[in-house]
């Protein structure tokens, strides 16, 4: 099989999927390098400096308390990537834990489950996470545990649904038929074959969930007061926006491509891993 | 000496119908349709027994009631010494009982090589293997694939590889019964020919006792010893292979035999037409439930049931009236 065939290689042939990938790979590289390529300390008060303009020495200008804004944005992007790719590695993993549980186990377990996940998807997002917010100290693994709350019952949907049209197909009869164990059927059987889906709703997702951080933070509920999150750059810039316009545009352009790579990212593995998913959502 | 198998008596599967609130205002007996209803049979070491019938006629329900995919409802089956009809500990019945799949391809799991799928059966049991590639290929080619194929994932082979597969799956753990579940659907002639001669040497080979089931009269005649015949769920007519084609005497075989096509072109075809549709299990015809259908129903017919047995003219056991072997003679043309 040439590699023209292979996954990688129907990926790199779509240019939204090239851009996508470029958009994560550059955000990844400059968050694992943010103490390397930040020209300030991102916590350096330098209040005689408030609100510069954009300059050699302060590329994106300073903030309200004279803090390089460039070096908040970089350290921002390890936050977004840590909260990102951490709560959806958790929320992933418990949907799909209770999702295949909903859609292989009896009935009486998949109502249970599916009463749950209703439950959790009736609430405004943004809503439930204020409010659990409220209930919780304040600080990132706040945020994690209230960005796994409000999503992983989509995970756990997708895992159902696959599993459901999974488990009628007639290899999970033989394999029962050869005395194979419910376990045995998931982990072996069921698993592999709806990982694909999974990821792509993943890639899709993961940008939703830097959002929902963002927007915490920009609400003052997410990362502790100090902390150099997007949201909180936003919500600074929000404050001075007549005076300051480059502090929102500091937080606000990295959020856009973040969302953007994924995005594009996304629906590129989605086309090449599974045709038929094309134009759902 | 006792060599019984399997030992079937008046086994009933049931599927519920009429679930939810409208299920409290049906009458009981409208809730559940039998699939299968009633099934009493005898299957003895080393033969091959075909289960034939139509669509819905609950041939397939019988197989899987037998691996205990769906539950028998009531009646009793005795495998080997093991007691199905009681909850038994399914795993080791599973493990001297195997099962092939109507889908050559499609009961194979998409995601496995063709080596971790024939290893399969041990892993599930614990079977340890000295060298497990060995074993693999001594199954492969047992059904008569090579060595080439370990490697390669179920799409990637044609039905009738994927067939062979699925025996080599079927004969891992020299199970005492194979359950063969339409083993030539979807299968070229010429490839079905080739399945039908690799079961054939396999069971005069391993020693293997069958159950096939099947729609096909054409592939029975090649492998079985013995035939049911079964329609809404009930046996109709068992008797041994030449018996049944030479001479049928319920109707029912008969109007399937005569559907048979037959190689011969100068062979003289007397069709025998039925009417009308296959009755639904939800409501099944009084009396005997072939009648509707019958060509040579009689009032007796509609009224009282006949039972599976033996009659004066009729060398096979039917459940008939009216055995049919001597009023009919030249009803039907064989290709013999």
């Amino acid at each position: 099989m040439s590699f023209r065939y292979t996954l990688a290689g129907r990926l790199l042939r779509d240019p939204l999927a090239v851009l996508g990938l470029s958009i994560i790979v550059l955000l990844v590289l400059s968050a694992l390098f943010a103490d390397h390529l930040s020209p300030h300390a991102y916590a350096e008060l330098n209040i005689a400096n408030r609100f510069a303009s954009p300059s050699l020495e302060h590329w994106l200008g300073t903030d309200n308390l004279g803090r390089d804004t460039l070096s908040r944005v970089l350290q921002g992007g390890r936050i977004a990537l840590l909260v990102g790719i951490l709560s959806v590695v958790i929320a992933g993993g418990i949907g799909l834990l209770l999702g295949t549980l909903a859609g292989f186990g009896p009935r009486w377990l998949d109502n249970t489950i599916l009463f749950l996940f209703d439950t959790m998807r009736a609430y405004p997002t943004i809503i439930l996470a204020l409010a659990l917010a409220t209930l919780m100290p304040r600080g990132l693994s706040t945020v994690i545990i209230v960005v796994v709350l409000t999503s992983f019952s989509e995970y756990g949907r997708v895992a159902r649904t696959q599993t459901q049209s999974l488990r009628e197909h007639e290899f999970i009869a033989a394999e029962r038929a050869l005395g194979a164990s419910s376990i045995r059927i998931i982990l072996r059987h069921i698993l592999p074959n709806i990982l694909g889906p999974f990821f792509i709703l993943v890639a899709i997702n993961l940008p939703v969930v830097i959002t929902i951080e963002a927007g915490m933070s920009f609400l003052g509920v997410g990362v502790p007061p100090g902390t150099p999150s997007w949201g909180s750059t936003l919500k600074d810039g929000f404050d001075h926006i007549r005076t300051t316009p480059w502090l929102i545009l500091g937080g606000g352009i990295p959020l856009i491509l973040v969302t953007i790579g994924f995005t594009f990212l996304g629906e590129a593995l989605r086309d090449v891993l599974d045709p038929k998913l094309r134009g759902e959502r | 000496m006792n060599d019984t198998l399997l030992q079937l008596n008046n086994l009933r599967v049931t599927f519920p119908v009429n679930h939810g609130l409208k299920g409290l205002f049906t009458p009981r007996h409208k809730r559940s349709v039998d699939a299968v209803a009633g099934v009493s049979l005898q299957l003895n070491k080393g033969e091959t027994l075909a289960i034939v019938g139509e669509s819905g006629s609950g041939k397939t329900t019988l197989a899987r009631a037998l691996n205990g995919l769906v539950s028998i409802a009531s009646g009793e089956a005795i495998f080997d010494g093991h007691v199905l009809h009681q909850d038994p500990d399914w795993s080791q019945i599973r493990r001297e009982m195997a099962m092939m799949f109507q889908d050559p391809t499609g009961s194979l799991s998409p995601r496995m090589t063709v080596r971790s799928l024939i290893l399969e059966p041990f892993a599930i049991h614990s079977v340890a293997l000295n060298d497990p590639d060995q074993t693999a290929i001594s199954l492969l080619e047992k059904a008569g694939l090579s060595r080439r194929f370990l490697d390669r994932y179920p799409h990637q082979l044609s039905g009738g590889q994927a067939r062979r597969v699925g025996i080599a799956r079927a004969i891992a753990l020299q199970p005492k019964l194979i359950l063969a579940d339409e083993p030539t659907a979807g299968l070229d002639v010429s490839v079905q020919g080739e399945v039908l001669t690799l079961m054939n040497h396999l069971k005069r080979d391993l020693g293997l006792t069958t159950i096939i089931i099947t729609h096909n009269l054409n592939i029975l005649r090649h492998i079985a010893d013995r035939v049911g015949v079964m329609y809404l769920g009930r046996l109709v007519e068992v008797g041994s292979v030449e018996e049944i084609f030479n001479t049928p005497s319920h109707p029912y075989t008969k109007a399937l035999l005569s559907a048979n096509p037959t190689p011969d072109p100068d062979a003289t075809h007397h069709r025998i037409e039925l009417i009308g549709e296959t009755p639904s299990l939800l409501s099944r015809p009084a009396g005997c439930e072939f009648h509707t259908r019958c060509p040579w129903a009689k009032a007796q017919c509609s009224r009282v049931m006949p039972d599976l047995e033996t009659h004066t003219n009729a060398a096979n056991l039917v459940r008939c009236h009216f055995p049919l072997n001597e009023l009919h003679p030249g009803a039907i043309s064989r290709p013999d």
